[in-house]
């Protein structure tokens, strides 16, 4: 038996999300003496194929290329993979919104459970996952003949280059033909993504509107070379889009440096960021929980020490 | 066109969640307990969507134990017209949920089946994932705006880039994002009239689903505390630290 990464892509890159599920499956195929193989589904995705295949720990690559994968609707890569699953004990992806998306429906065709936002792997049967905004930690054992699995990326490290797999071509599966792209407004950004950044500033409510966030924030960004992102009070009140917010219910990130500004610290909030390797905050209200998990505080107004902050860098 | 609405009773999101001291789960003893917020945005939503013509009824559906009466009440009380409970005492999985969903679509025939995307106290997303795959149905998941029209359901979803729409033929899934709707609170006059309202109960033998869990819970734990820091005085000593201390620029 093998072990299926479903490759996370945009029919022209391989998402750095893959390589750190691809780590999860190494570590649980070292238990088994299990090959890690990785699945491209996709349209004119010979490139992330190849990338696939340049990972280290990837025995095999196995590509399905048709006009109906283009948009990775979850009708079609979820039967496909379904089509191709023999042969695997494990089948997992990034708990990115493609993975969550996406894998559930395989492991309801397949008739058996999925173990969501792996943050461990403790036996090729048993994870453990957060359950209650991360303010709980699950061990779960599995008693599935196939394991269904999304991976949290930010608990394992990105699986590194030098991999020679093979590329071997899949037949595509039908078109359902039931769910349609038909707008995608991706923001456009020359910043790091949040998932991969290094450093990461992010604004809450105390930047008090939109303007604010942009003119603080951006120019800090900027010198540190910082993805930026937001709190769910940030977003709710319009100041910048969905896809910013880090939390339980937006993204997950652990950069090696976050910079709270403004963010009071939710417990939703903290459950997105407390694994950075260092937090600062800066919040004009020395009672604000976000300084008991910061290694760092400074207590002041943060229109006065954000442009402060950014001259002096 | 009929609605229906999977709703969970789960620990209100404004309790502070403990760890049992023997590591087997977290109490739930005496602590309060609402519908999942997101869940509450799917009855908001099927409501308006009433109120707009679109939908002819909404049928709200919980699936545990006895006690999740109140939360069916709750989705009556903001504007669903019949509920239906699939009372159970057994752990109730996604994959379990799922198919008890699926055995009521059959009897129910609703063009749209709308409920929350993840419920707060297993962090799961999966339920309506596996519904929609059950029953050969399209889904749209982290809904933020939902468009009803000519026999098809078209969906901005929050996706990790940014957004995505999604066109997709009727009968469907949605699962809910935060920013979908502003659910609105139930008034009293509602309240009330939500007690007279019809509520079915069903056992999941009666529907032929085997509930077993797949998944065995071994032990749950706090997560390791990060420790608090220093608060520095000024920008100059926090520079000193981020370069000096922690070298992380």
């Amino acid at each position: 038996m093998s072990i299926l990464v479903i490759a996370e892509h945009d029919n022209a890159s391989l998402k750095a999300a893959t390589l750190n599920a691809v780590t999860a499956a190494a570590r649980i195929g070292a238990q088994l003496g299990a090959e890690v193989h990785v699945l491209v589904a996709g349209s004119g995705c010979a490139a992330v194929a190849q990338a696939a295949a340049q990972v280290a720990g990837v025995a095999k690559v196995r590509v399905a290329d048709a006009a109906h994968y283009a948009d990775q609707t979850a009708e079609n890569t979820a039967a496909l993979i379904v089509a191709h699953a023999a042969g695997y004990s494990h089948i997992l992806a990034p708990a990115t919104s493609h993975g969550k998306n996406t894998l559930p429906r395989v492991a309801a065709l397949l008739d058996v459970a999925q173990i969501s936002d792996i943050t461990a792997v403790e036996a090729p049967d048993t994870f453990v996952r957060p359950i209650y905004a991360g303010n709980a930690m699950a061990t779960v054992k599995s008693a599935d003949a196939v394991k269904v699995i999304t991976v949290r990326t930010t608990a394992f490290d990105a699986a590194g280059q030098g991999g020679s797999a093979a590329v071997e071509s899949i037949a595509a599966g039908p078109d359902l033909a039931v769910a349609k792209l038909v707008g995608r407004e991706l923001t456009k950004s020359a910043r790091p993504e949040l998932g991969a950044a290094k450093i990461i500033v992010s604004g809450g409510r105390g930047l008090g509107s939109g303007e604010n966030y942009h003119s603080l924030l951006e120019p800090l960004a900027d010198k540190l070379g910082a993805a930026l992102g937001a709190s769910r009070a940030a977003v709710d009140a319009g100041f910048v889009p969905n896809d910013y917010q880090v939390g339980q219910t937006g993204k997950i990130v652990a950069p090696q440096l976050y910079l709270a500004i403004g963010i009071s610290g939710a417990i939703q909030h903290l459950a997105g960021m407390k694994d950075s390797k260092v937090i600062v905050a800066i919040n004009k209200d020395p009672d604000a929980p976000i300084f008991q998990v910061a290694d760092y505080g400074l207590v002041g107004d943060l229109f006065q020490l954000v442009p402060e902050l950014t001259t002096a860098l | 066109m009929k609605v229906l609405v999977p709703v969970k009773r789960v620990i209100d999101y404004n309790v502070k969640v403990r760890v049992k001291s023997d590591g087997s789960g977290v109490d739930l003893a005496n602590v309060k307990m609402s519908m999942n917020p997101f869940d509450e945005i799917a009855v908001e939503e099927a409501v308006r969507l009433k109120e707009a013509g679109v939908a002819t009824e909404v049928v709200a559906v919980s699936a545990g134990l006895a006690t999740c009466q109140e939360t069916l009440r709750t989705a009556m009380a903001i504007g669903a017209d019949r509920a239906i409970l699939v009372e159970s005492d057994a752990e109730l999985q996604p994959l379990a949920v799922a198919k008890l969903l699926k055995a009521l679509v059959d009897k129910e025939a609703p063009q749209l089946v709308i409920l929350g995307k993840q419920a707060i106290d297993d962090d799961s997303n999966q339920t309506g994932q596996m519904l929609a795959a059950l029953l050969g149905w399209p889904q749209a998941t982290f809904a933020s705006k939902v468009v009803i029209a000519e026999g098809k359901a078209t969906v901005t979803r929050e996706v990790d880039g940014g957004l995505e729409t999604l066109e997709l033929k009727l009968p469907a899934v949605v699962t809910t994002d935060l920013r979908l709707n502003e659910p609105r609170y139930a008034t009293l006059p509602n309240i009330m009239k939500a007690k007279k309202k019809p509520l079915d109960n069903v056992k999941p033998a009666d529907l032929g689903v085997d509930v077993a869990p797949r998944l065995t819970t071994l032990k749950v734990v706090e997560p390791a505390k990060r420790q608090a820091g220093i608060k520095v005085a000024d920008v100059a000593q926090l520079l000193d630290k981020l370069k000096n201390e922690a070298k992380v620029i």
